[in-house]
């Protein structure tokens, strides 16, 4: 028998707040870097050097292995026209692929609608943590946020067992997505039913999973751990979605920087030595992205919000390098005077996952085309 | 009494607070509506005597150190308070002024600017708006401590504008560049430094030498201004009027897409909305009066069940059925850690954006969060709040039919109105078992536990989802 087919899957880690790009991957040999921030310069012989020019961030070291082995993309410069300096603006756009109007139906949303037309399963698409961001929220869509794995499930605080079996019963007539009932009510009613079906589901994972990497304690760690588990027990998720939150340092930016890069590149170190160890690496393509860079000077203690900022694009097929084109960081070019000027669309760069790795046609879903980059050495839907 | 007195009360507390047990409805239903509703905008006519049972009774309560435990405390008043809208116009405000309590991690500072909001919730915005750009947990929190006239830091002049007092299309960014200026010297000092950021609240400062004294024009107007002048204008402005009337709408009335969305999505009421502007200016921005004029209006009073509870609505409003916390207890602290759970944790939102509200509450987790914690609070038949429904089914008069045994049941948990489906399963349920009977069958007796397990139905129910 053959090896059985492996659907590709997605792993989104979104970074709020905004992650200083310049202060991830270091223009070291650049004047005009170390001239336009003098409190919060990396200095050039910290940095990890990837090459002349270019260096990571010491507490960027378990990404910089990655890197080194050739499993990560590093998409530079990313951003759109006009970007937005709001945090909520931004994240929607982001979110939406709308820059130019509100909208509230999320591009990951739609991409579950394209992976599961009918809603048959409610773990098509999970999100991690409290609240699900507006990337997965669309009518009719149906994606499952999870706060805490271990303990999933309705009612469970019935504790007769026939009981609990017929109140869920109960609960299921009383959640009847129905014709013509108020919009809200009938999202509620589809919410209810896909807590009753997931929760079937994932009431087996945590049992199913065990593993000798040890995650840090920290959020994203767990939050990746728990992706782990849940991918490695098959149930047919194909998109994940998680976040790590604090980037937004207007102050105090150095040690936040520092211990923020620190969990969440050892947490994706870890991540994918997990998936490797069972055999489940192979399919996964996990993007990571943040809703601005910071502005180019700093403001005497941390950096405000700017644009043009980094993605990165990780995983065991990937064909590691740069992409894109690094912003100048000569004055003349600065954008407004005060930011980097983005030298690629975001909404390439989903469609270049959407289209290469996940085999989905992104036209409509990025709301129009854009340049693609070709971060895969193979991928699994005969690129 | 007439049910549309009751229902009408129902809806009413709600609102300002998280709902009335069916005793205190009886007794507010048999007064005018609009005398209960000056005793609700004013607040000072009453007092929270439980202050000092929760300090006696509960004092690890008194550690305002860890925001949830704090929290716990508030939710405790939204339960029992005499005064609720002094303590929902302090969850208003802090919904719209977000501040978070992970970036400094300094407590007191956080629970005094809730103190603030309690304080002056109900009074003019230009007040407001004054206490807010003086508040220590602000001022950190948006970076106006490194606001100054050498170095602008214009967080909080961008945010003053867009997410607190007029909303994105109604300012340039020159304005906001002006606003900071403005702002620059308004900082905070820590008196006493017990640990890296002290025990005890900051305390405002206004650093002439770090302010930047010089000409600004702000909206078309020009003048050596100050953060009081930057305010001054703001509350004059008519943005500011429409802006504080949606949120008002959105947060007590119906709810709306949120603030991102008000510049291109017109309301769904405008007259409602123009009845609100139109009180704003009429009281020179009090929000007393445009409170007044929300409440009494009949667009207010048609809006029933318009608006998903916020975790903290829905959770103060199941304890309060339940009657588990009358007396302080250590519930207080797990009502505030279940309301984390649901997404909203209070004195540390996500971002300076707020929570996104009304159906975004909901999703399979946040849902399965809300349905266990209601449950949880009325499966227990030997709870207060279940015993005083069950001592009014007795006395109706048994057995009760089935389906009498369902409509008392939904009457005196809200009264909530079900849809067919709900009503329905409900049914079911209640035939299961035949007429309801509870005489001589004690507080947890196969009678009581009926009603307990109809009660725990009724709070899982879509239909309790709302407000």
């Amino acid at each position: 028998m053959t090896a059985q087919t492996k659907d590709p899957v997605l792993v989104v880690i979104q970074l709020s707040g905004g992650l200083d790009f310049m202060n991830t991957l270091i223009p070291f040999t650049s004047g005009e870097y170390y001239d336009a921030r003098p409190t919060v310069a990396v200095a050039g012989d910290q940095t990890l050097p990837l090459n002349e020019s270019l260096g990571w961030h010491p507490a960027a070291a378990a990404l910089k292995e990655l890197y080194d082995a050739g499993n990560v993309a590093v998409v530079q410069g990313i951003g759109y026209e006009h970007s937005s300096r709001s945090h909520f603006r931004a994240m929607d756009i982001w979110h939406t692929c709308e820059p130019n109007a509100i909208a509230t139906e999320g591009w990951l949303a739609h991409v579950t609608r394209e992976l599961d037309p009918r809603g048959e399963n409610p773990l098509t698409a999970v999100s991690f943590g409290r609240g699900l961001p507006r990337a997965l929220a669309a009518p009719g869509v149906t994606a499952t946020s999870i706060g805490d794995l271990d303990q999933f499930g309705l009612m469970t605080n019935v504790e007769a067992a026939d009981e609990r079996t017929r109140d869920l019963e109960l609960f299921k007539r009383m959640y009847t997505p129905g014709v013509g009932t108020a919009i809200v009510r009938n999202y509620l009613a589809n919410t209810g039913q896909g807590v009753l079906k997931g929760a079937d589901v994932l009431r087996e994972v945590p049992g199913k999973y065990q593993s000798d990497v040890e995650y840090a304690n920290n959020p994203i760690a767990r939050a990746l751990r728990d992706v782990a588990r849940v991918h490695t027990a098959r149930v047919g998720t194909r998109v994940f979605y998680t976040q790590h939150a604090g980037y937004d340092y207007h102050s105090q930016q150095p040690l936040m920087h520092q211990r923020l890069l620190r969990e969440l590149t050892e947490a994706i170190n870890d991540f994918m030595r997990d998936l490797r160890a069972h055999d489940a690496a192979e399919e996964v393509t996990i993007l990571v992205f943040t809703e601005f860079g910071r502005r180019i000077k700093d403001n005497g203690s941390g950096t405000d919000h700017g644009s043009g900022g980094g993605a990165y694009i990780i995983g065991d097929l990937v064909e590691g390098g740069l992409y894109a084109e690094y912003p100048s960081v000569a004055p003349r070019d600065w954008l407004y005077g005060e930011d980097l000027r983005h030298t690629i669309d975001f909404r390439g760069i989903y469609g270049t996952v959407l289209e290469q790795w996940m085999g989905i046609e992104p036209t409509a879903i990025v709301r129009g085309s854009f340049e693609q980059i070709r971060p895969y050495r193979r991928t699994l839907v005969g690129g | 009494m007439a049910d549309e007195q009751i229902d009408l009360m129902a809806h009413l507390m709600r609102r300002v607070g998280v709902g009335a047990t069916r005793d205190e409805l009886e007794v507010l239903a048999a007064r005018p509506y609009e005398e209960v509703v000056e005793d609700l905008i004013h607040p000072e006519r009453f007092v929270d005597e439980d202050l000092d049972a929760l300090d006696r009774y509960f004092p690890s309560s008194r550690s305002n150190d860890t925001p949830t435990v704090w929290a716990g405390r508030w939710l405790y008043h939204l339960v029992n308070s005499r005064r609720p809208l002094r303590h929902k116009m302090a969850l208003f405000w802090h919904h719209v002024f977000a501040t978070g309590w992970f970036k400094s991690e300094h407590g007191p500072s956080i629970v005094e600017q809730i103190d603030t909001f309690r304080e002056n919730g109900l009074s003019n915005l230009r007040q407001i708006l004054l206490d807010l750009s003086r508040d220590p947990a602000m001022i950190y929190w948006l970076d106006n401590c490194e606001n100054q006239a050498t170095a602008i830091n214009e967080n909080y002049g961008r945010e003053l504008l867009e997410l607190f007092s007029m909303g994105i299309g109604h300012y340039t960014e020159t304005d906001i560049k002006m606003a900071a200026r403005a702002f620059t010297g308004w900082t905070f000092e820590q008196p006493i430094p017990l640990y890296p950021f002290g025990g005890y609240p900051s305390k405002f400062v206004y650093r002439a030498d770090l302010h930047d004294g010089g000409e600004k024009t702000f909206l078309g107007q020009t003048g050596n201004f100050d953060g009081e002048d930057i305010v001054d204008i703001i509350v004059q402005q008519d943005a500011c009027a429409r802006f504080i009337a949606r949120h008002l709408y959105n947060y007590f009335v119906a709810d709306e897409p949120q603030v991102p969305a008000w510049s291109v999505t017109p309301p769904q009421d405008p007259a409602a909305i123009e009845t609100l502007v139109a009180a704003y200016r009429d009281s020179d921005a009090d929000i007393r009066s445009v409170m007044r004029a929300l409440l009494n209006a009949e667009f207010f009073k048609r809006a029933r069940f318009k608006r998903v509870k916020s975790p903290a609505e829905l959770v103060a409003g199941v304890v309060k059925l339940s009657g588990a916390l009358t007396f302080p207890n250590p519930l207080a602290v797990r009502m505030a850690t279940a309301t984390e759970l649901m997404g909203q944790k209070l004195m540390d939102p996500p971002s300076v954006e707020g929570w996104h509200t009304g159906k975004e509450w909901i999703d399979g987790g946040t849902l399965t969060e809300r349905v266990n914690f209601a449950v949880g609070q009325v499966s227990d038949p030997k709870r207060p709040g279940v015993q005083a429904i069950v001592r009014r089914l007795a006395a109706d008069g048994e057995p009760l039919a089935p389906e009498v045994f369902v409509q008392r049941c939904l009457d005196l948990a809200g009264p909530l109105a079900v849809g067919e489906d709900t009503r329905a399963a409900l049914n079911e349920l209640a035939a299961e078992a035949g007429p309801l009977t509870l005489a001589g069958n004690g507080a947890d007796g196969a009678g009581a536990r009926r009603v307990a397990r109809m009660l725990s139905l009724i709070v899982a129910a879509p239909e309790y989802q709302f407000c």
